[in-house]
């Protein structure tokens, strides 16, 4: 188990429940009285702590090491799913994941940051830093998606775009940049989903969508707090006030008009409880895909680009 | 674990830390030295960072390049301007476009009052200006970067004027010619910068169908979400010799890496050499270039 600090309280209420239980019998009645108002004990708490989170705690929540990752997801709402692999030129990207899966009798595309759950596996998924090949990969898959006539779905979750020597020799910005241009001119339906972090361009670079929606504790912004921090304070001690200024969680974003909604998630976080994180998912892909479903692919085009085009505030 | 979460943070820093590089000056070796950071000569000499002193008019009559070193001296859109439109003779786009507050962000200094110096420091409006005119008798209209206000850095505002910009070039079928010189996305507007990247991107799409021609010429710096969004759409990406471009900066990769970097890694050079880039230009000479060029396509 990996705790969070404000977590901890109520791990150390559920495990003295825990014991409770085992200690005493199913007829003792005023332990059965006391198990109660623990319980309620238990659930207040969770709502106080939950209910009102600062910016950097949904920061911690979406890097929680127990989050459902992208492939979580797919395992769980899909009942098929082919994994499809590289971007045709220089290399298979384990950052960024991608394949057919089918939901409720729908065949969709479905591509996103993967991150590792372990030691290895996070060095394989290189802490879900994309390189150039894994942005011309999702890029490829989402241009076979527009050939066969499948809507897409987009799993965002990355600490940004891998800063490395190779990305750049490779051309990143490039491959972010050309992401942007040619989804806004997908012919078919785009749901982009945020479910752990939205880091700046590497989040971005996946995310242009008929519909832009974040989960509850999840954030997306253009720099991290930490980062934000170090340049503006010179000290990485202000992390939480750089995550309540850069105003990234999902209520900020949906109040700016940047996203089209949030997708509630579990009292406690999406790791509490992967299979109802997964109906509300599912749910939310099916519902915003029927409406989708409905437009001509000029009409949503067009909507896709009027709305991010009315991004910003200016002065006149 | 922790560790593991430090230090995948700590790689979201390294990684995000570049956006916003301007505000480090601490960055000498592959950057531009300090000396060569003032924007325009403001006195009656210039003094190269190789230490040639040129007089300000020989400067001017030269592109703002110096003479025999061919060095290009960093300049804004007013000088770009007059370097690239026939007799200076040009009408400005959303001239008085300003940044709002919409974040109320407050960092060691509230947004507005950042803004509010910094326009009374440069003269300008904000890190964009944008107008049409004629180039050698040509039809063109430009959006030119001025790294002078907040380091070049992508607002609302910048993202906007490109926007309309684009917009008229659309209207009017003239070519759009794009001039970044920018540290990234502006961190003082978080998300709405980040999307400015979606914006322009959205609107070099519309370009594209219409087979209205769209240079960007990259000049030093060009860097974070400038390079991942428009600075890398053009139909010719071009470059001024040993400019800086580049995704993230060269401390972060420095860092990330744990190596030195290579010699001219990052240059304009560098980038023409892994194949992002159609050519790099003399300033003296962009102007009959890009003549040269449209005049092709007509």
């Amino acid at each position: 188990m990996n705790l969070l600090d404000f977590e901890k309280p109520i791990a150390e209420l559920e495990s003295k429940l825990e014991d409770m239980k085992t200690l005493a019998g199913d007829s003792d009645k005023e332990v059965q009285a006391a198990v109660k108002a623990l319980e309620k004990k238990i659930l207040d708490l969770k709502k106080e702590t939950f209910e009102n989170l600062t910016g950097w705690q949904r920061v911690q929540l979406s890097r929680h090491p127990d989050r459902p990752y992208t492939l979580d997801y797919i395992y769980e709402i899909t009942t098929d799913f082919i994994e499809l692999h590289g971007d045709r030129n220089v290399a298979d990207d384990k950052a960024m994941v991608g394949g057919l899966g089918t939901i409720e009798g729908q065949t969709f595309m479905i591509i996103g940051q993967q991150k590792g759950r372990n030691t290895k596996q996070r060095q394989m998924r290189n802490f879900g830093m994309a390189n150039p090949e894994g942005y011309r990969k999702a890029l490829r898959l989402m241009k076979m998606a527009e050939k066969f006539n499948k809507p897409i779905i987009t799993f965002i979750d990355t600490p940004g775009a891998f800063p490395g020597l190779e990305a750049e020799e490779r051309g990143q910005g490039e491959a972010i940049a050309r992401n942007l241009k040619e989804m806004f001119m997908l012919k078919v339906p785009v749901i982009c989903i945020v479910i752990g972090e939205g880091a700046s361009g590497g989040a971005l670079g996946i995310a242009i969508g008929d519909k832009v929606l974040m989960l509850e504790n999840t954030w997306y912004s253009v720099i991290s707090p930490e980062s934000c921090s170090s340049i503006l304070w010179r000290s990485w001690d202000y992390k939480e006030q750089a995550a309540e200024v850069l105003k990234l969680t999902g209520k900020d974003m949906l109040s700016l008009k940047l996203i089209d909604g949030i997708v509630k998630e579990p009292l406690g976080g999406a790791h509490t409880n992967l299979k109802w994180m997964s109906q509300e998912v599912k749910k939310v892909i099916m519902d915003n895909f029927k409406e989708l479903n409905k437009l001509t692919p000029e009409d949503r085009i067009s909507k896709r680009i009027d709305k991010f085009c009315a991004m910003g505030v200016v002065k006149e | 674990m922790a560790d593991v979460i430090a230090s995948a943070n700590f790689q979201i820093s390294k990684f995000s830390n570049q956006i916003m590089a301007w505000f480090k000056r601490s960055d000498k070796g592959i950057l531009t030295p300090t000396e060569a950071k003032r924007e325009v000569p403001d006195g009656l000499w210039f003094k190269s960072p190789a230490g040639k002193i040129v007089h300000t008019r020989e400067l001017k009559n030269n592109a703002y390049v110096v003479p025999e070193e061919d060095y290009h001296v960093r300049i804004g859109s007013a000088e770009y301007f007059e370097v690239l439109f026939d007799n200076n003779e040009f009408t400005e786009l959303d001239a008085n476009m300003e940044s709002g507050d919409p974040l109320k962000f407050v960092d060691t200094k509230a947004y507005p009052k950042r803004i509010k110096e910094t326009q009374a420091k440069t003269e300008l409006k904000d890190a964009c200006r944008s107008a049409y005119g004629k180039m050698n008798g040509l039809d063109i209209v430009v959006a030119c970067m001025d790294f002078a206000f907040i380091g070049g850095s992508m607002g609302s505002v910048v993202g906007e004027k490109i926007a309309r910009a684009m917009d008229h070039s659309l209207k009017h079928k003239k070519p759009f010619l794009m001039i970044s010189r920018s540290g990234g996305a502006r961190m003082m507007e978080a998300g709405l910068s980040l999307m400015q990247m979606a914006k322009t991107s959205a609107k070099i799409a519309q370009l594209d169908q219409a087979k209205v021609p769209y240079i960007s010429l990259m000049t030093d710096p060009t860097t974070g979400g400038v390079t991942a969004s428009y600075a890398m759409l053009g139909d010719f990406n071009i470059a001024e010799p040993g400019a800086l471009i580049g995704f993230a900066g060269p401390r972060v990769i420095r860092e990330t890496i744990g190596k030195d970097l290579p010699k001219g890694f990052q240059s304009a050079e560098f980038v023409l050499d892994h194949g992002f880039l159609d050519f790099i230009v003399d300033r003296r000479s962009i102007k009959s270039r890009l003549t040269t060029l449209l005049k092709m396509l007509q």
